[in-house]
C-alpha cells in the first residue's frame, strides 16, 4: 500500500517536475517521501531503533599479501600502527587518550609494546597537537596524530590548511610536512548527534597540498592507512567510526600498502554507476543488489577511496560506459564531495549522459539528535534516485 | 520572639523561599506542612567555618566564618538532592535505552551549581560546557524539561533537538558540546553585560581538560585587557574524561592559569565555600576590577559520561573515599543536623518530594512523543517567510520555518 502510493506520487512529481511548480509542492512531496519511507513512520510513539542502515560486505580474503588473520576494524588500524612502529624507528602516534589504547581501542598494545616516548598523550588542544605534528614531521619524524573525532578537528583547520598543506609549496621545497599522518574517526554512528557524526572531508577538499583517504573496512583500511604514513605528503585519513566493530575481515598480518588516488569498481555494471566512500560504500552495495532484483537494473558500484586527489578517469571511464550516476554521502548536500564529482563529470561527459547525475545526501542541516534515521542517506532514498535515474 | 514567629507566616516564608528558589516545582502545601510541622526548637541561623581559599595576585580573599540561615539550608539541600536523584534517574534510563547518545553526569559536583547560583542572580548570566544538566536546574530549568530533552521528545528545554549537552534557558547559554568553545563566547557575553550597563556579569565555566585548550588563554588575555565582567570557574574534577590532571597539565594550578587575573581555589565540595567564594568573586566584577578565575576543586562519581565506567583510570576505593567524607549533600546535611536547623524526618520527607518529582519528569519524558519531522529543518536561519532546505534528492525539498 506504501510502495502504491510511493509509486503514484513519483509518477505525479515527474509531471510536476517538468512543468516547474513552485516550492509548495516541492516540500510536501518532500515531507511526503519522508513519511513513506519505511524507516519513518508518521505514529508518534517514539520508535526504538533495532539496525543499522548498512548491512557490512566484507572483501574476499586477500591472497597477495601473505597469511591472513581476522580483525575488525580497529584492529586492522592497530595492527598497521604496529607494522609502522617496527619498520620505522622515528614513527610516533600521539593524540588524546592514545596511551591507554584510544577510545576506539584503536592503539591498545602499542605504548607497552614501543614505550611511552613513542606512543604518547597529548593534552585537550587539537590545534596544539596538528601544530606540534606539523613541526615533528618537519624535522623528520613519522608523525601519526590522532585527533579523536572528526568533528573536533576545526580548532586545527588552521594548522592543516595553512601550515601543512602550504609548507612544501611556499618553502619552494625545501622543507615539507610529507611525515604527517592524522587519523580521525569519521562519520555517523546511530546517536552521535551534532558532534560526533560528522563528514567534514568536503571542508578540506578544497585545499590543494593535502590527501584525504576514506576506507570501507579492515583490508583496505590497513592498506591505505600504511600508504598514507609512507606518502611523502600529509594526509587525513578518516576511520568510519560505526565500522569500528562492525567490519571484520581476514587481514593481511604482514605490511601491505593499496594505492592512494585509484578508485575501485567493486561491481561491473552497465546503467548506472553508485559512487561512494567509507560507510555508504556498503549502502550502495544492498541498493546495487536491490536495483537488479527489483527493477533488472544492472549498476556498478564504484569505491572513490581517496577523496583528495581523487581519481576522475575511473569515475568518468565508468559514466561514459552506463550513462547514469549517483553519487551518496552522509554530509550535507550543498557544498557536498559530490557537488565535485558532479561537476566535473558533466563538464567530461557530458553527451554521454541519459540523465541528470543525482547526488543523495545528507539534509543541509546541522547532524540533527533525535532525527538521525531521517537524515541519514540510507537505501531507500538512492533506491527511489536510481528509479527516477531510469525512469527520466 | 520575631524568628518563631517567621515560621507561622506561610506567606513571608514562602515569599522568601520562592525568592531565591526560581522553579514553581515545589508545591505550595510542602512548604505550609514544614513550617505547621517546626519542632518550635531549630536554630534559625549559624555560623560556619569554612576552608580558606588560596589566593592568587588577590590582598583579600573570601571570610572563612560564614553564617547560614535555615531556609538557606533547606533550600540547598533540595536541590542538591533534586539533582542527584535526576542525575541518578537518567543514569537507570541510559542503562534501559530511552535515553541514547551522550550523557554527561553530575553527580558528586552538586555543591558547585548551588553555590554559585546562590551568589549571583538570575539576571546574571552563565555558560557551561557539556555537563550541565545540574546548571540547566539552577538556572531555571524544571526536571521535566530536561529530562523530555534527554529523552529527545517535545516536551524538551530545546525542544527535542539539542539532548544531554545542548539544554539553554533564559540567561543560561547552555550546554555546549565542543571543549573549550564556550569560554571565549562567555567572554562575549560578559562585553555585552559591561556594554548595557546593568550591572550584570557573566560566570563561565570549564573543565580541566579545557583548561589546556588555546582560546582559555587567548579569552584570559582579552578580557583582562578590556575589564570584562567574567567570573572565570575551572571544576577541576581532577579527571580529563580518562586523563588525570597530573598527566595533563604542566601545571595543576588551574587558579594560576589566568596569570595577570587574580585567582582563588575553593573547595568545591563545601556549597558555602562555593557560596563565599562566588560572593567574593562577583564583588570582585560588580566593583568594575575586571575577570576573576576560581578553581573549584570538585569530583564527579560517574565515569566521563555513560559509556565511561569510571574505573579504569581510578580506584573504586578513591571513589567511595570521596564519597564518605565529602559527598556535598552529606555534608550539608551533617550541618544542619549537628546545629539543629532540621530534623532527619524534615529532610526525609524533602527526599520524599524529591523522589516523586523525579518519578513523575521521568514518566514525563517517557511518554511525550517526539519532535514532529517537519522539525527537523526548522530553525536553521532567521527567516520571516519559510525558506527550502535541500533533502537528500535534488527534487525532495524541505521547508524551514523560524
Amino acid at each position: 500500500m506504501a510502495a502504491a502510493a510511493r509509486f503514484f506520487i513519483r509518477g505525479a512529481n515527474s509531471k510536476l517536475s517538468v512543468s516547474g511548480i513552485g516550492p509548495g509542492a516541492h516540500s510536501s512531496l518532500g515531507a511526503a517521501l519522508l513519511k513513506l519511507s519505511p524507516n519513518c513512520s508518521s505514529r508518534l510513539k517514539a520508535q526504538r531503533r533495532h539496525a543499522a542502515h548498512f548491512t557490512f560486505h566484507p572483501d574476499p580474503v586477500p591472497t597477495q599479501y601473505g597469511p591472513t588473520q581476522k580483525m575488525n576494524l580497529f584492529q586492522s588500524i592497530t595492527n598497521a600502527l604496529d607494522n609502522t612502529l617496527a619498520s620505522d624507528p622515528t614513527a610516533v602516534i600521539f593524540g588524546e587518550d592514545v596511551a591507554f589504547g584510544g577510545v576506539f581501542r584503536c592503539t591498545v598494545g602499542l605504548r607497552d609494546k614501543y614505550g611511552k616516548d613513542r606512543v604518547f598523550n597529548t593534552p585537550l588542544c587539537e590545534q596544539g597537537i596538528v601544530g606540534f605534528g606539523i613541526g615533528a614531521a618537519a624535522a623528520g619524524a613519522t608523525a601519526i596524530a590522532e585527533i579523536q573525532f572528526a568533528d573536533y578537528i576545526y580548532p586545527a583547520f588552521d594548522q592543516i590548511v595553512n601550515e601543512a598543506a602550504k609548507y612544501r609549496y611556499r618553502s619552494g621545497n625545501l622543507y615539507d610536512c610529507g611525515n604527517l599522518t592524522i587519523r580521525s574517526p569519521w562519520g555517523c554512528v546511530g546517536h552521535g548527534s551534532l558532534y560526533h557524526s560528522q563528514s567534514p572531508e568536503a571542508f578540506f577538499a578544497h585545499c590543494p597540498g593535502i590527501k584525504i583517504v576514506i576506507p570501507r573496512g579492515p583490508v583496505q583500511a590497513k592498506g591505505l592507512l600504511l600508504a598514507c604514513i609512507a606518502d611523502r605528503n600529509p594526509c587525513i585519513f578518516f576511520e568510519p567510526k560505526i565500522l569500528y566493530r562492525a567490519a571484520v575481515e581476514q587481514v593481511p598480518v604482514e605490511s601491505y600498502t593499496i594505492p592512494l588516488s585509484q578508485a575501485e569498481i567493486l561491481k561491473e555494471g552497465s546503467d548506472v554507476t553508485l559512487v561512494a566512500w567509507g560507510t555508504q560504500v556498503h549502502v550502495l552495495r544492498e541498493v546495487a543488489s536491490m536495483a537488479q532484483e527489483k527493477l533488472g537494473v544492472s549498476c556498478e558500484v564504484i569505491d572513490l577511496k581517496t577523496i583528495l586527489p581523487w581519481d576522475n578517469e575511473t569515475v568518468c571511464k565508468s559514466v561514459v560506459k552506463t550513462g547514469r550516476l549517483l553519487i551518496s554521502h552522509e554530509a550535507p548536500v550543498t557544498g557536498g564531495f559530490a557537488a565535485e564529482i558532479s561537476s566535473t563529470v558533466q563538464e567530461e561527459c557530458f553527451l554521454n549522459l541519459e540523465a541528470p547525475i543525482s547526488r543523495v545526501c545528507g539534509y543541509d542541516t546541522p547532524f540533527p539528535h533525535i532525527f538521525e534515521p531521517f537524515y541519514i542517506p540510507d537505501k531507500w532514498k538512492c533506491f527511489d534516485a536510481i528509479k527516477r535515474m531510469i525512469n527520466y | 520572639m520575631k524568628w518563631r514567629r517567621r515560621h507561622h507566616h506561610p506567606s513571608l516564608f514562602l515569599s522568601t523561599l520562592n525568592r531565591i528558589l526560581k522553579t514553581t516545582t515545589e508545591p505550595p502545601d510542602a512548604a505550609a506542612v514544614i513550617s505547621v510541622r517546626s519542632y518550635a526548637d531549630f536554630t534559625t541561623q549559624a555560623t560556619f567555618e569554612i576552608k580558606k581559599c588560596d589566593v592568587h595576585k588577590l590582598d583579600e580573599a573570601p571570610a572563612t566564618e560564614v553564617v547560614m540561615t535555615r531556609d538557606e539550608g533547606l533550600q540547598y539541600y533540595r536541590i542538591m538532592q533534586t539533582m542527584r536523584r535526576m542525575e541518578l534517574k537518567a543514569d537507570q534510563l541510559y542503562k534501559q535505552k530511552i535515553i541514547r547518545g551522550f550523557c554527561h553526569l553530575y553527580d558528586g559536583q552538586e555543591a558547585c551549581a548551588v553555590g554559585i547560583e546562590a551568589s549571583i542572580n538570575l539576571t546574571d548570566h552563565l555558560i557551561t560546557a557539556y555537563r550541565a544538566h545540574g546548571y540547566t536546574y539552577t538556572r531555571g530549568g524544571t526536571v521535566k524539561e530536561i529530562m523530555a530533552e534527554l529523552t529527545g521528545r517535545r516536551g524538551g528545554i530545546a525542544k527535542g533537538k539539542g539532548g544531554s549537552m545542548h539544554m539553554y534557558c533564559k540567561h543560561f547559554y547552555g550546554g555546549n558540546g565542543i571543549v573549550g568553545a564556550q569560554v571565549p563566547l562567555g567572554a562575549g557575553v560578559a562585553l555585552a553585560c559591561k556594554y548595557h550597563g546593568k550591572n550584570e556579569l557573566c560566570v563561565c565555566l570549564y573543565g580541566d581538560g579545557a583548561a589546556n585548550q588555546g582560546q582559555i588563554f587567548e579569552t584570559y588575555n582579552m578580557a583582562a585587557l578590556w575589564k570584562l565582567p567574567v567570573i572565570f570557574i575551572c571544576e577541576n574534577n581532577r579527571y580529563g574524561m580518562g586523563t588525570s590532571v597530573e598527566r595533563a597539565a604542566a601545571s595543576t594550578d588551574y587558579f594560576k592559569r589566568g596569570e595577570f587575573i587574580p585567582g582563588l581555589r575553593v573547595d568545591g565540595m563545601d556549597v558555602l565555600c562555593v557560596r563565599e567564594a562566588t560572593r567574593f568573586a562577583a564583588d570582585h566584577c560588580r566593583s568594575g576590577k575586571g575577570p576573576i578565575l576560581m578553581e573549584l576543586q570538585t569530583y564527579r562519581y560517574h565515569g566521563h559520561s555513560m559509556s565511561d565506567p569510571g574505573v579504569s583510570y581510578r580506584t573504586r576505593e578513591e571513589i567511595q573515599e570521596v564519597r564518605s567524607k565529602s559527598d556535598p549533600i552529606s555534608l550539608l546535611k551533617d550541618r544542619l543536623l549537628s546545629n539543629n536547623m532540621a530534623s532527619v524526618e524534615e529532610l526525609k520527607e524533602i527526599d520524599v518530594e524529591v523522589r516523586k518529582e523525579i518519578e513523575d519528569a521521568a514518566q514525563f519524558a517517557t511518554t511525550d512523543p517526539e519532535p514532529p519531522l517537519e522539525d527537523l529543518c526548522n530553525h536553521l536561519y532567521h527567516n520571516d517567510s519559510p525558506v527550502e532546505v535541500r533533502g537528500t534528492n535534488p527534487w525532495a525539498k524541505l521547508k524551514s520555518v523560524s
